[in-house]
């Protein structure tokens, strides 16, 4: 029952768990420089990156900016930004808390629902790619032909799988955070080497039947997959079907199989986490600090 | 009765890292400690660096897990109901910079007492005052990256106090600390422990004076085993019938511990090797005593510079324990 009680605590817990660990982190997200930095540096990141990725396209393609190609790796890569910063960012909250500003122990410490804690850590973040894929977005319509018609997006569709997307992202986030708390050498690397190994099987960048036939079910068990699939969809429809992959699914059909996938994550996210915590304390890791 | 703190036969055991899977190796870091600290009182618990002291504050503050035994703080048990003991407790290590460096020392504060659930007008008249308390009010709006590991040190001790916690653990506070703020922070402790008979607080330390000074009762623990505990007023009281002298002397000349403790009446001998001299601690079984060891020294040309009868300290306390002074097992570990 104790158990039961630190798995779910009164809605005041949670609520100022999540309250203050999104002010924390917003803090540490705009504050590191000065706010005029902070914007440039907001604007030039994302631009650079699609930039790298424009010119290889241009140099595979022969500059073939009108196949739809392009438009699937341009906003594949734009959405795949929500991977880098919702899920590595909150596991990357522990590091930080726990190896930078050894502050872990006192946010375990005090009575907060730590999982919630780390949802909050991480809306800073969910804030921060929303203005790089903004920015991207925008720069690849002005800029690079991107055609994205306003009175053919289906809104609906592109929020709702925005908001679902975001959950699974955070829930993939709190399993990445678990392991984390497990590890001591080399931590600093996998948030980012997760993200980049997810990035080759989600069809960020190519369809996944580009992927020789046994790596493929490795890109259909991960609901990236199908959430970049329903923003492509609702903001390009016909462009994104153009390819064969998910071609047989419906709009309907890809949903309910993020959904399905997003609770399972959910509930997975949950166990690891609880026993990764539990594990951690059993070995004193939490308050951990390497300086490795 | 319900004890603020109270173990049972409580242990933990590391197992080491990179030992062979072959030959695993542990380590005893604490051994069937049983301790009952009641509501009210202001407990220390001494003993030298790897003592086990900062084990048992981990597992009393719900941080790691014991691997047998039971601890319970205000009744609850530290592993069952976890999320339960954190809403009542609250911690202080000294030694260490922790904190957000971006956020000033107020924010800080301010934040952690909205984890606590403090509301935010009475969290920030807290925060004014404590810092007022610690001197360190005209810092308040200063980044904590700006500030020196001892002022870093006021702003957490704030931090601890701040949420008025049923019991607060606090781990060696004033490490870091001048001698200054160390007087302040030990005055504090003590005002705040008496201005409510609710308020439990337990003291890591390895200064004894430190506990000698503020402590109700302390526990003396060396290899993680709880060695002595009572008030360090009755912790001395056992060493009365003993004489205690410290000695200044020209260098021991060859001279070793083992012999002196070899004469008769003498209990125990600590050899502290100070520049171009030598100092001894000696415990002797009466004043008698004395006369066959001064005699040992002068036969072996060594001159008495300085002699001193004293009352017994905790120190003489732990070298009566233990058999060396905590700082001699500092050095052994």
């Amino acid at each position: 029952m104790a158990n039961l009680k630190s798995l779910f605590p009164d809605r005041a817990t949670f609520a100022r768990s999540f309250r203050m660990a999104a002010w924390l982190g917003w803090q540490i997200e705009s504050n590191w420089t000065d706010p005029f930095l902070f914007a440039i540096y907001s604007i030039i990141k994302p631009l650079s990156g699609a930039a790298i990725l424009v010119v290889m396209y241009s140099i595979v393609s022969g500059g073939n900016f009108e196949s739809p190609i392009f438009p699937y790796i341009y906003l594949g890569n734009a959405f795949y930004m929500y991977v880098g910063q919702v899920m590595t960012g909150i596991s990357w909250a522990i590091i930080d808390d726990r190896e930078h500003y050894k502050t872990l122990k006192y946010m375990y410490m005090a009575p907060i629902h730590m999982p919630t804690y780390l949802m909050g850590r991480g809306v800073a973040r969910f804030i921060v790619a929303s203005i790089s894929v903004l920015i991207t977005i925008l720069f690849g319509v002005a800029f690079l032909h991107i055609q994205i018609d306003l009175a053919a997006v289906n809104w609906g569709l592109f929020f709702l799988s925005l908001a679902i997307g975001v959950v699974m992202l955070a829930m993939m986030g709190l399993i990445l955070a678990g392991v984390t708390l497990m590890l001591a050498n080399h931590v600093w690397f996998i948030g980012d080497a997760t993200a980049g190994a997810l990035y080759l099987f989600s069809g960020a960048i190519f369809p996944l039947d580009v992927l020789p036939a046994f790596l493929r079910p490795i890109g259909f068990i991960m609901p990236i997959t199908y959430w970049l699939e329903l923003l492509r969809r609702s903001l390009v429809g016909s462009v994104a079907q153009a390819f064969p992959t998910l071609a047989g699914f419906s709009n309907a059909q890809l949903l309910y199989i993020l959904i399905g996938l997003t609770v399972a994550f959910g509930v997975l996210s949950a166990v690891v986490f609880h026993w990764c915590e539990f594990r951690a304390r059993e070995r004193g890791m939490l308050d951990m600090v390497t300086n490795y | 009765m319900e004890y603020a703190i109270h173990t049972e036969k409580l242990g933990r055991v590391y197992k080491l890292r990179h030992a062979k899977k072959e030959d695993p190796q542990e380590l005893t870091a604490l051994q069937d400690v049983n301790l009952q600290v009641k509501p009210g009182e202001l407990f220390g618990l001494l003993g030298p660096n790897g003592a086990g002291k900062t084990t048992l504050i981990k597992i009393l503050t719900t941080l790691l897990g014991p691997t047998s035994g039971v601890a319970r703080v205000t009744g609850l048990d530290v592993t069952q109901e976890a999320q339960n003991v954190r809403a009542r407790i609250n911690m202080v290590s000294g030694g260490e910079s922790s904190g957000y460096g971006l956020l000033t020392v107020r924010e800080n504060l301010w934040m952690f007492s909205q984890f606590y659930g403090l509301p935010s007008k009475a969290a920030n008249q807290r925060i004014a005052e404590l810092l007022k308390i610690v001197g360190l009010e005209d810092r308040k709006n200063t980044k904590s990256s700006d500030l020196s590991t001892g002022l870093r040190q006021k702003m957490n001790i704030v931090r601890g106090f701040m949420t008025d916690p049923d019991v607060l653990f606090l781990d060696e506070p004033t490490l870091g600390l001048d001698v200054g703020a160390s007087r302040d922070v030990r005055s504090f402790i003590r005002q705040w422990v008496d201005a409510n008979p609710t308020r439990t607080l337990l003291l890591t330390t390895h200064y004894m004076v430190e506990a000698d000074e503020l402590c109700d009762r302390v526990a003396i623990i060396n290899k993680g085993r709880v060695l002595a505990c009572d008030t360090p007023a009755n912790l001395k009281r056992g060493l009365q019938q003993d004489a205690i002298f410290k000695m200044m002397l020209s260098p021991l000349n060859g001279l070793n511990v083992t012999q002196l403790e070899a004469l008769a009446g003498v209990k125990k001998v600590t050899h502290i090797p100070q520049d171009g001299a030598a100092e001894l601690d000696l415990i002797l079984e009466s004043d008698e005593a004395l006369g066959g060891l001064v005699t040992l020294l002068t036969s072996n040309d060594i001159h008495i510079r300085n002699l001193e009868k004293r009352e017994p300290t905790l120190e003489d306390v732990f070298v009566d324990l233990v058999g060396h002074s905590m700082q001699e097992v500092e050095v052994r570990e």
